[in-house]
């Protein structure tokens, strides 16, 4: 090999510099997401009627295919009735459905969405906390 | 009993065709579950066609400018106007005769109607320019006729505001949520990059409510089911002599003005 010893240099530089982040993080986890459930709203419903739309499992995993749908179904076709798991009805609606339950937009949808790094846009339009929205104009007055 | 290898071949390639083919044709015919989840709500009011009969004899300063208020502040439209007039979003609001009907204009006319301020806005075409253009599907028409945004898939392109010939679309230029006067929490805003425009309250008609300019308006504004020969629209346009913006460019205006209460 010509110049082993500088190409050498060179991938052993090159090895650090590419793994510095796995060294420099090393033994520190990143807190694990804990999003909560412990809003007013829910807080209010007897134990047994604690649950959303679909099950916990299938809201973890398809919750944003399942907004796509409510889009859909809302913008074209005017269908606002949601028929749930349980076999309860819901209005389809992100800003007054959802968010009634939900109402801790920070400790619950960004806990997780800051932690994997994903910015939904849902919020630029829909109002992340209707209430507030409300409250903030009233104090205007 | 012999079977030649081509003999069975054809045999299980026609049995595997019949029990594919039926089992594909069950599952499209039966009736889905998908369907059944998503259902319009039972105070929905439904129309075959909708259309709204202005009938300007009833339709003064004061009122108007109620019916503007009103859908504004319901549909948490910007307020631009001070900001700068050339990014102004209006769902709804006055024109002066001669620019809201062209064409109908001449040098010498009732003094009433000169002198009238017209309220107009999205005219629901039955042949919509702006759905024709509309690249991505964002702008479309509901089977009910109401010319429709979905605000998610526009690009902000603005050949819909183009084609409208009613300047009914108007683009956000910059975010408008800090020029929200009066906020309505039940309903989305906007953000930068979007055109937006009256829906004949789709979201209203869904939950059994008449659009708010149509409540606000003291029965100067008239809404119903065009398709319907009973309806209040039907009858307002047997009673009355009525006039369109421009229905010589062939879109089609399904809002349409009573101007004989005006003389």
């Amino acid at each position: 090999m010509y110049d082993a010893g500088k190409t050498i240099v060179g991938l052993i530089i090159l090895f650090a510099f590419v793994t510095f982040p796995f060294f420099y993080n090393a033994g520190r986890a990143a807190k694990v997401p804990e999003p909560k459930i412990d809003t007013p709203a829910i807080k209010k419903l007897p134990e047994i009627e604690r649950k959303c739309v679909e099950s916990t499992p299938y809201m973890r995993q398809n919750h944003m295919k399942l907004l796509d749908d409510w889009r859909d179904w809302v913008v074209r076709k005017a269908n606002r009735d949601y028929t749930g798991f349980t076999g309860k009805k819901y209005t389809v609606s992100l800003q007054n459905t959802c968010l009634e339950c939900h109402s801790n937009y920070d400790k619950f949808c960004d806990e997780c969405h800051t932690y994997m790094g994903i910015k939904p846009y849902c919020w630029s339009c829909h109002v992340e906390k209707p209430k507030e929205w409300a409250k903030e104009l009233k104090e205007e007055k | 009993m012999d079977i030649s290898r081509r003999e069975f071949l054809k045999k299980i390639a026609g049995l595997s065709a019949i029990l594919f083919g039926s089992k594909t044709a069950f599952e499209l015919l039966a009736p889905g579950e998908l369907e059944a989840q998503y259902l319009p709500k039972p105070e929905a009011l439904k129309a075959k066609r909708w259309a709204m009969v202005v009938d300007m004899g009833k339709m003064d300063e004061e009122t108007i400018n109620k019916c503007i208020e009103a859908c504004h502040r319901i549909h948490n439209v910007p307020d631009f106007a001070e900001e700068n007039p050339r990014h102004i979003v209006k769902w709804i609001w006055t024109e002066p005769y001669e620019n809201a009907f062209p064409g109908l204009e001449q040098e010498h006319i009732a003094k009433r109607l000169k002198d009238k301020l017209f309220i107009v806005m999205c005219n629901q075409c039955d042949n919509p320019a702006c759905v024709r253009v509309c690249p991505t599907k964002a702008t479309f028409q509901r089977e009910d006729g109401i010319v429709m945004m979905d605000m998610h898939r526009c690009i902000g392109c603005r050949f819909c505001m183009a084609a409208c010939p009613f300047g009914s679309r108007n683009f956000n230029w910059r975010d408008p949520r800090p020029f929200i006067k009066e906020r309505n929490p039940e309903y989305p805003t906007r953000e930068k990059g979007v055109v937006e425009k009256c829906n004949f309250c789709a979201e209203r008609l869904a939950k059994g409510l008449m659009p708010a300019c149509v409540e606000v308006s003291n029965g100067g504004l008239i809404f119903g089911d065009l398709a319907d020969k009973n309806s209040q629209v039907r009858k307002a346009l047997r009673e009355h002599y009525t006039i369109r913006r421009k229905p010589y460019l062939g879109t089609d205006p399904q809002v349409y003005y009573i101007v004989d209460t005006l003389l």
